[in-house]
């Protein structure tokens, strides 16, 4: 058994507060007191920091263990700010600089967090900040979409955009080569040969045996921050529910999360033991579907078959109860939408007593298939300190023994009065991954089980005020993918000034590139399943 | 005369048949996993979908693109016309050698991976360089079952041999044993199934003989996908007849040859059965576990013959 000392950074890096004065120690400026439209609510601890210190501080927190999460920027003429969100043991710490229109520049955090990589790059793409010291110069999201130097999330950006009849051909990306003799190139999609999202994956190879991967995304960017601009709080739960739709309740519960911080609306205890009911069903559902999805890509079809089955019934009864099979539009700003009767609740139990004894069956019978198992194990190893460098989230994280769970280590209601079990272990193989999330399906069971016995009586929804200053907020939801972040700035007159989602898979993606190191080509599919990012979710 | 019409006769009934013995394992294996399935004569309409589609070839296609499907399909017609079906009283019997059937198979599957390899893309390679890879070791272990059986009946000829075997009593021989496992682990491997190969992946990077007909559409898709369904139908013949030589008959008298139907449809039944549970109880293996699998093959085929060898040879 492994103790939880062995795992992961959380134990061991400081606390936000100690996070701050270290920062002080090495000489980083740091403006904590805000009031107003300055302030950002939610879960998190603001601080300012100059522009130069940038990079220092993460150089500094990187050297503590502490955990990289996102960086985002928005612009609010006539600067741009930028924020970075960093995860300490009892909670984040959001730094915050602002910057000029242009000619401004930020050191990179990237040398000293790798996962910052994509999400830097996506920054200088949308809004022209230019980051000192970054490895990879390259675009990353906008491929040809738009040119060079246009940047898409500036205010003065027209909402329509600049569409061109026809979009350059994507074919000047600059992979990165391996040369030598037998080394050959294999390019993937975008388009596939079955019905998934698309994305290119470019593989180096030497007979069957990978030397190296690189995914390029961004085929799916929808433009969401931008559409989202200028919309009600209703309408950004609505398109926050599609950014990506396996994860719609963990999306739109982290954007109304962000919006009632925002607008200092409290949501009714009942309205939040419906929304966790609602995401541990859709983790359920997500985890069985894709534990099935990973036996079918070694040709187990039985598995997939089964697991099929028992997430179209589960999903029906989220038709059913809440009237839509994946649960969109069920959460609303102040509450939720949809209220659970006697009758509801009943129908509810029983279809966790069905599913449990159905799991109970099939899960051990997966765990130990001798044929299925043999393929799994050692398939896509993620060692613990890969995980820990790129900062992975969820149960690929856990699978590598980097156990993070908001719901029990920075717990939001109703998990704040519950006690969550999180299943991890430390072989971080695509066995490791399928087990850790059939394991969360017991637990989630567990959790749905105390959540329905304990569902308050009371009112659904807040009422929202109708007039309010410029406000922002931040919403932290532990997903069935792993820790999702919303940022919300609303202005004046109630509409959304700036809306970013940060869907786990942006930190997920590359330790795909980092498992498949001496993997041999037919299996990286089943590498690629047992991550499962979300296509949408990244490329926004 | 008549007997060359029913070497015609069967070869084409061979041929019209081949999809429903696909469409047989198919439907089974879903039935295996609690699902309704699509019919049994599923492939049929498939096959007349696809004739009715355009082909779209690649501007970098060479004339081995264009003729591969009918070479692959026309071989592989050659290869089921040695094989016998209900009896083995017929006139072509003669061709019928275990060493041409072995050719014809492998002249077949030459203009697949060039057919494969002829486009240019990743994928085709890759499915054309692990159809050869496993057929390299598959091949011998194949030959090798093929002489045991040979050599205990002292001739290279699939009619002889069955009619041989079929006559003697039911004798346990350790050599037809040992050969008889290692010509299913190779049947396994040689039509694409479950361990070895998937026929119902849309994972382009884990197919073997999909991988190759990646590039091809309409009829020369429905000649591709044809010749595999036969290829199956021929290994299972094989090794129903070769295993179970019993039942087929002997003579051409009519009602010896509708009782030979019967009995020959009953075990390929019962063979589509096994199929479908090994491949419902079983996950496809890791591409380098294949030549340890058919090295296994080729273990059982020479343990077979050394047995014959050693035990039965007077």
């Amino acid at each position: 058994m492994i103790s939880q000392a062995d795992l992961g950074w959380q134990s061991l890096s400081p606390d936000t507060a100690t996070l701050v004065q270290l920062f002080g120690e090495a000489g980083i400026v740091v403006r904590e007191e805000f009031t107003g439209e300055s302030a950002i609510a939610g879960a998190v601890h603001l601080i300012d920091i100059e522009n130069g210190d940038w990079g220092r501080a993460a150089e500094v927190a990187a050297a503590k263990r502490v955990r990289w999460s996102a960086v985002w920027g928005e612009h609010v003429p006539p600067r741009i700010d930028v924020f970075a969100l960093l995860a300490c043991r009892n909670g984040h710490l959001l730094l915050r600089t602002h910057l000029r229109e242009t000619g401004g520049s930020l050191p990179s955090q990237t040398p000293f967090y790798p996962g910052a990589d994509r999400p830097e790059r996506t920054v200088a793409d949308m809004l022209g900040v230019v980051f000192t010291g970054h490895p990879d110069g390259r675009r990353w999201l906008r491929h040809q979409a738009w040119t060079e130097n246009q940047f898409p999330l500036r205010k003065e950006f027209p909402l329509a955009g600049t569409p061109t009849p026809a979009t350059p051909p994507d074919c000047l990306y600059p992979f990165r080569e391996v040369s030598g003799d037998g080394v050959y190139e294999i390019p993937v999609g975008p388009v596939h040969a079955g019905i998934i999202e698309p994305g290119h994956f470019r593989f180096q190879a030497m007979g069957e045996d990978i030397l190296s991967l690189e995914e390029h995304l961004g085929y799916v960017h929808k433009g969401i921050e931008k559409v989202a601009e200028g919309r009600d709080v209703w309408g950004l739960a609505r398109l926050a529910g599609r950014v990506s739709g396996d994860s719609t309740v963990t999306h739109c519960w982290a954007a109304c999360q962000a919006s009632e911080a925002a607008l200092g609306v409290g949501v009714p205890k009942r309205a939040a033991f419906i929304r966790a009911i609602l995401a541990e069903r859709e983790r359920i559902a997500n985890h069985l579907g894709d534990i099935g999805a990973c036996c079918n890509d070694v040709g187990f079809a039985f598995a997939h078959a089964q697991c099929a089955r028992l997430r179209e019934l589960w999903q029906r009864d989220n038709r059913l109860l809440f009237g839509h099979r994946l649960l969109m539009d069920v959460v609303i700003p102040g509450g939720v939408r949809r209220d659970l009767d006697r009758a509801g609740i009943d129908l509810l139990r029983e279809a966790n007593t069905r599913l449990s004894a159905e799991v109970g069956e099939i899960l051990p019978l997966l765990y130990e298939y001798p044929s299925l198992q043999d393929r799994l194990r050692t398939t896509g190893e993620l060692t613990p300190k890969q995980a820990r460098a790129l900062g992975a989230l969820g149960y690929v994280a856990r699978a590598s023994g980097e156990c993070w769970d908001l719901r029990r280590d920075a717990p939001y209601a109703p998990y704040d009065g519950m006690v969550v079990t999180v299943p991890h272990c430390l072989e971080g193989d695509a066995s490791g991954r399928v087990r850790v999330r059939g394991d969360e399906i017991l637990v989630s069971l567990d959790l749905l089980e105390e959540l329905l016995n304990k569902l308050p009586p009371g009112e659904i929804a807040a009422t929202l005020p109708t007039t309010h200053a410029e406000c922002r907020g931040i919403g932290l939801v532990e997903g069935w993918r792993g820790e999702t972040v919303a940022y919300v700035h609303l202005d004046g007159a109630g509409r959304v000034a700036r809306y970013f989602p940060r869907d786990p898979s942006w930190l997920n993606w590359p330790t795909l590139e980092a498992m498949i190191h001496g993997v041999i080509v037919p299996d990286f599919p089943l590498c690629n399943k047992s991550v499962n990012g979300s296509y949408s979710g990244h490329d926004l | 005369m008549s007997g060359l019409l029913w070497a015609i006769i069967k070869t084409l009934c061979v041929i019209l048949l081949a999809p429903l013995m696909a469409g047989w394992v198919k439907w089974l294996k879903c039935r295996l996993q609690n699902r309704r399935g699509a019919p049994p004569w599923q492939p049929y309409r498939d096959l007349l979908r696809l004739s009715r589609k355009n082909v779209v070839i690649a501007e970098s296609a060479s004339w081995i693109f264009r003729m591969a499907p009918y070479i692959v399909f026309s071989v592989t017609c050659l290869a089921v016309s040695t094989v016998p079906v209900v009896t083995v009283q017929l006139p072509v019997a003669a061709l019928a050698d275990v060493i041409a059937l072995v050719g014809f198979l492998a002249l077949g599957r030459f203009f697949l991976a060039l057919a494969g390899m002829d486009v240019g893309t990743a994928f085709g390679g890759m499915g054309s360089s692990r159809e050869v890879t496993i057929s390299s070791l598959a091949e011998p272990a194949l030959l090798m079952a093929f002489f045991t059986l040979a050599m205990n009946v002292s001739s290279t000829n699939l009619s002889t041999v069955i009619g041989e075997l079929g006559r003697r009593d039911l004798t346990l021989y350790p050599s037809l044993i040992f050969a008889a496992m290692g010509l299913v682990l190779v049947a396994i491997a040689e039509t694409g199934r479950i361990p070895i190969d998937n026929p119902s992946t849309h994972l382009e990077l884990t197919m073997i003989h999909e991988a190759m007909i990646l590039e091809y559409s309409g009829r020369h898709l429905l000649l591709m996908e044809w010749a595999s369904m036969l290829k199956l139908t021929l290994f299972s013949l094989l090794i129903v007849n070769l295993i179970v030589p019993w039942g087929v008959a002997l003579t051409l008298a009519p009602a010896d040859l509708a009782f030979a139907a019967l009995i020959v449809t009953g075990k390929l039944m019962l063979w589509g059965m096994m199929l479908a549970v090994s491949e419902t109880i079983q996950a496809k293996m890791r591409l380098f576990r294949a030549p340890q699998y058919l090295g296994l093959a080729f273990i059982l085929s020479m343990l077979g013959m050394m047995s014959h060898i050693v035990l039965e040879v007077r």
